[in-house]
């Protein structure tokens, strides 16, 4: 039995209704079942490798990288950066005096870039009226069904420092 | 499989019927056999013939299934019509150019000889081989018929312009080259009753 219909040119249904049991192409009870015993065995190694990545996985490390002195940027104000590579676009938001919030700034949804929306407080993904909250990085309303993942920062000495990337809420 | 072939040996038929009892006993068609007999000539001749199915290498009877219900198995067997899948139209039965398949009233079905699958598919010998005492139907190696026999294991027939091999082999006459019987050289029968109703 060959998955694939080879060039010929004998009709279909001479193909399809083959008077020798070896060139039938459709599955019989005990093929089927040989599948899905087979298809069953498949699962259980895949289950079996999952759990072994899960068990032997190490949590990633990140860089510590000094993003913007504390008062540099006004309250209300934001600042782009990067991290925790130059490949990940970050957007810091100065929400209060002494509160910062960092979030990455791809969309959860199909990652254009999300930009904070000062007059109602809360970040906007311009492409299809995505909505964050600022307080977490949770959904507020839009297609995006995850948060925003959120940048740790640490305050050192009025130097805003990001030190990792903290896990998707959900 | 297993090496061993069937043969058929008419001139070998002593037309003691054992064969047909043989295949009688199988659980799966009990008391109905699936030989073709025949009394050649009756009113000259005392000679029969048993043979069983040919065995076809491209069968017409499954190829004019309209329910797809006969297969050729992998080992060159033509079985019995599946029971699920049987009409019981008497196509196969129409069909066949040597008049195997036998449509069974009592199953619905068209059964015919299948070569005794059930024993020769773990190596066992048919039953009509297995009992017939002139072993005018054998399944041996082919090596222990050419040493055997001085006839020719012959598995090509000719209708008319229709060439058709088979898995089973007619012992043929040695003598005779490199032969193919012409079966249409044989129906002597029916000219003989257009002659008859000429007159």
């Amino acid at each position: 039995m060959s998955w694939f219909r080879k060039p010929s040119s004998t009709p279909l249904w001479r193909d399809e209704f083959s008077v020798h049991t070896a060139d039938e192409r459709y599955v019989n009870r005990r093929q089927f079942t040989k599948f899905l015993t087979l298809t069953s065995f498949g699962m259980l190694a895949g289950n079996l490798w999952i759990f072994a990545r899960s068990a032997f996985h190490r949590a990633p490390t990140y860089p510590r990288l000094a993003v913007a002195a504390a008062d540099e940027i006004a309250v209300g104000g934001v600042k782009v950066f990067s991290y925790p590579t130059a490949d990940d676009p970050c957007i810091l938001v100065r929400t209060g005096n002494e509160s910062y919030v960092a979030y990455s700034q791809k969309c959860t949804h199909l990652s254009c870039a999300v930009y904070y929306e000062k007059e109602q407080n809360r970040l906007e993904c311009p492409c299809h009226q995505g909505f964050f909250s600022v307080a977490d990085g949770s959904v507020i309303q839009g297609p995006p069904q995850r948060a925003l993942p959120r940048v740790a920062l640490e305050n050192k000495d009025g130097q805003l420092v990001a030190i990792r990337m903290e896990a998707e809420s959900e | 499989m297993f090496g061993m072939e069937f043969y058929v040996d008419p001139s070998r038929c002593i037309g003691c019927q054992s064969c047909l009892k043989a295949c009688e006993e199988c659980d799966t068609h009990r008391g109905i056999s699936m030989i073709n007999f025949d009394f050649v000539d009756r009113k000259e001749s005392i000679a029969t013939a048993a043979y069983v199915c040919w065995h076809c290498d491209e069968p017409t009877c499954a190829q004019v299934c309209p329910a797809d219900a006969i297969k050729k198995y992998e080992d060159g067997i033509v079985g019995s019509s599946l029971k699920p899948r049987c009409i019981g139209c008497s196509n196969c039965v129409l069909a066949c150019p040597f008049g195997i398949p036998k449509l069974i009233p009592e199953y619905e079905q068209m059964m015919k000889c299948d070569m005794c699958y059930d024993r020769t598919s773990v190596g066992k010998k048919p039953m009509c081989a297995t009992v017939c005492p002139s072993q005018a139907l054998t399944y041996v190696t082919p090596e222990t018929i050419a040493a055997t026999r001085r006839e020719k294991p012959v598995n090509t027939f000719w209708f008319g312009n229709q060439k058709i091999t088979t898995k089973v082999y007619m012992m043929a006459p040695a003598d005779a080259g490199d032969i193919t019987i012409d079966v249409a050289d044989y129906t002597w029968e029916g000219e003989n009753e257009l002659v008859s109703q000429a007159f």
